[in-house]
């Protein structure tokens, strides 16, 4: 196979949301530095964005919130499990994010006074704000991408990242899913911007790209990161959404509920306080089914026409435009029925959660030379806007590094071991197909990983994952296409097994049903006020380790610490007088 | 599995595509990359069954060939 060489200074790996911003910060930081971008997929319509999105889940704006009850709200949202220096790097960056994508034409929604139009979805602060108009995002980042002129390069799959002798990184390795050109980059800064681990459980249809994630995100970027080196954090708390059944996209409660939409169990009640996307949520949501009031449904069907009409304006125009004819498939209209959710399979995904490649507030992973911006790095609950502002602290960071750092020499070995490694199944003729590898292990790990978890499932799991270590090795594909396929594989048993050995490791429960461990039922602080980190040590193994909390930056009041513990509606109550009170 | 007559969710209306013409607009912005030109056609059609349904190469079609189904294991 032919064999491209690049050397550039920073490497950006994800064309995205967090990638695009990162290559133009480090360009605007510094213009000498040659950036090149790095896509497995088309720059102009790629990532958890690539049809635009219909708001900001986490704007901290002037008059609505303060960065201090941002970080406040989401050590709490996050069960104390956050590292509050890389909260508050996002949420003190938060506004000039918003201001800046105004600038270059992203439209948020603002009143009539031109204010931006902040909406309270959240359980204590306002944060989110509407983007009823979102759908030209990438079209914007294109633009503000060819205007600070960094170089893009369109469907290579990278696969691993090149260390030197030190342990820095030196580069990465790649693919084109269509040529099969093997690319050898030399750099001297590699920022992962690879998006969530969304193909790790599989949907319930059974389809293997049904899933929530853009499903061109394997888990890329955790299996690279872990690969070189690098510490992940928080792969036990893992991503599950309440999701529309079967169309397994948002339900979109976030969007609705501000215009009176609600989450609603099978008699139309609703049974949770706050809408807002939380493993305790998902755990009401989980004990509504377990208790016989399920389905639990999205309910519009109580509002007005016109509310209805904007809602579906919104909603079948922006991220998942294609609900709109699922819905007329089945015959669902929101104005006489509810819309029937259902719980996800799993995944990684720090946009939402809490799970990703170890970074601090300057975007840096533990290892020299290497980034990461996005649903992958470990922000918990940094969504979109997070991406756009660890984007920019990974771009910025790494044109610093880039000036105090010399090219670590490209280690020969490497570059030859993967490329035995990655074009093995072209040269194989007869074996297994990747569908078919990739359809029995994400089966495994709906059977083993899915919670509420236990011991012995997880350790079962793990011994069935090696089985399928073992039939990698024999797999067969005919063209570079799925050769794409078949290196994903290789991803996904890589974020499999972190996420087993993660939840097996943290002997108790957390986050709801995210870490649910039923032979740990209770939340332990004494043991457990820690975050579990993942790391490939030097033999190659596995290494899960404790890794102590920084001190809290803003103290917790006692009355808040509870609040995302108690998302049950309580039934109404009477005192003494015998007024009744409540919701 | 490419171009036989299995009902897939990318439907290509074949007389407005213009992939024959040059145009690849759809099979560019497709982030799964399961699009491509059909040799027995020169037109864009559906080569592999991973679509996500995410409508980028009806929303960018110049002519607007292009009508995605929900996949039929979700319908």
């Amino acid at each position: 196979m032919e064999t491209q060489n690049i050397e550039v200074d920073i490497l950006v790996i994800g064309g995205g949301t967090a990638g695009p911003m990162a290559a133009i910060k480090a360009r605007q930081k510094n213009p000498a530095l040659k950036v090149l971008l790095l896509e497995k997929a088309n720059v102009k319509r790629s990532g958890a964005i690539s049809m635009g999105m219909d708001g900001l889940n986490n704007a901290v704006i002037p008059g609505y919130a303060t960065p201090e009850q941002y970080v406040r709200e989401i050590t709490v949202a996050n069960d104390g499990i956050v590292n509050q220096k890389t909260l508050f790097a996002y949420a003190e960056n938060s506004y000039a994010m918003i201001e800046e994508l105004d600038s270059w034409g992203v439209r948020f929604e603002k009143d009539e006074n031109g204010d931006y139009a902040v909406k309270k979805v959240h359980h204590m602060g306002t944060y989110v704000l509407p983007m009823p108009e979102g759908h030209d995002i990438k079209k914007v980042l294109y633009r503000k991408l060819k205007q600070a002129r960094v170089d893009i390069t369109n469907r290579l799959v990278a696969t691993r990242v090149l260390t030197g002798p030190e342990g820095q990184v030196a580069g990465a390795l790649a693919f084109d899913c269509r040529t099969g050109v093997y690319t050898v980059i030399r750099a001297k800064a590699v920022i992962l911007c690879t998006g969530a681990a969304g193909r790790l459980g599989l949907p319930a249809s059974g389809y293997l790209f049904g899933t929530y994630e853009n499903p061109t995100n394997a888990g890329d970027g955790y299996s690279m990161a872990y690969h070189a080196g690098a510490e992940l954090s928080g792969i036990e708390c893992f991503q599950i959404n309440p999701l529309i059944k079967d169309y397994n996209g948002p339900a979109c409660a976030y969007v609705t509920g501000p215009m009176g939409g609600y989450t609603a169990n099978a008699r139309g009640e609703r049974f949770i306080e706050s809408d807002y996307w939380s493993g305790q949520m998902m755990q009401e949501f989980h004990q509504e089914l377990a208790g016989g009031k399920g389905p639990v449904f999205l309910k519009l069907n109580h509002l007005a026409e016109e509310t209805v009409a904007n809602i579906e304006n919104i909603l079948h125009g922006n991220e998942r435009p294609s609900r709109g004819r699922f819905h007329q498939g089945r015959g669902t209209d929101y104005r006489s029925d509810m819309v029937e959710m259902h719980i996800s399979e799993i995944g990684l995904c720090s946009g939402h959660s809490a799970s990703g490649v170890w970074v601090n507030e300057r975007a840096e992973t533990t290892v020299p030379g290497l980034y990461a911006a996005g649903d992958l790095a470990c922000v918990p609950h940094n969504y979109m806007l997070g991406a756009f502002v660890y984007g920019r602290l990974a771009g910025e960071s790494a044109a610093d590094y880039c000036a105090a750092t010399e090219f670590a020499a490209i280690d020969a070995q490497q570059v030859e071991a993967e490329r035995q490694r990655i074009f093995a199944p072209l040269t194989r003729g007869q074996g297994l197909s990747p569908a078919q590898v990739e359809f029995k292990l994400r089966r495994l790990v709906n059977d083993y990983l899915q919670p509420p978890k236990v011991a012995r499932r997880m350790e079962i799991g793990l011994r069935r994952f090696e089985d399928i270590r073992a039939d990698l090795q024999k797999m067969a594909v005919s063209n570079p296409h799925e050769l794409m396929r078949a290196a994903e594989v290789g991803f996904i048993l890589d974020c499999a097994e972190m996420a087993a050995r993660a939840s097996l490791f943290r002997t108790e429960s957390r986050w709801g049903l995210y870490h649910y461990r039923q032979d740990y039922p209770e939340r332990n602080d004494t043991d457990w006020q820690a975050h579990v980190q993942v790391r490939k040590d030097r033999s190659g193994n596995m290494q899960v380790f404790k890794r102590a909390l920084e001190p809290y930056l803003v103290e917790l009041e006692e009355a808040e610490k509870k609040v995302y513990r108690q998302l049950r509606i309580q039934p109404r109550q009477t005192n003494s007088s015998g007024d009744h009170y409540g919701v | 599995m490419a171009f036989n007559p299995i009902d897939f969710p990318v439907k290509v209306n074949l007389d407005a595509c213009i992939a024959d013409k040059g145009c690849t607009v759809c099979i560019d912005v497709c982030p799964l990359d399961v699009l491509a030109i059909d040799p027995a056609t020169g037109k864009a059609g559906m080569k592999y069954d991973e679509c996500w349904y995410c409508l980028p190469c009806e929303k960018d079609c110049p002519t607007q060939a292009i009508k995605v189904d929900i996949p039929y294991l979700l319908r």
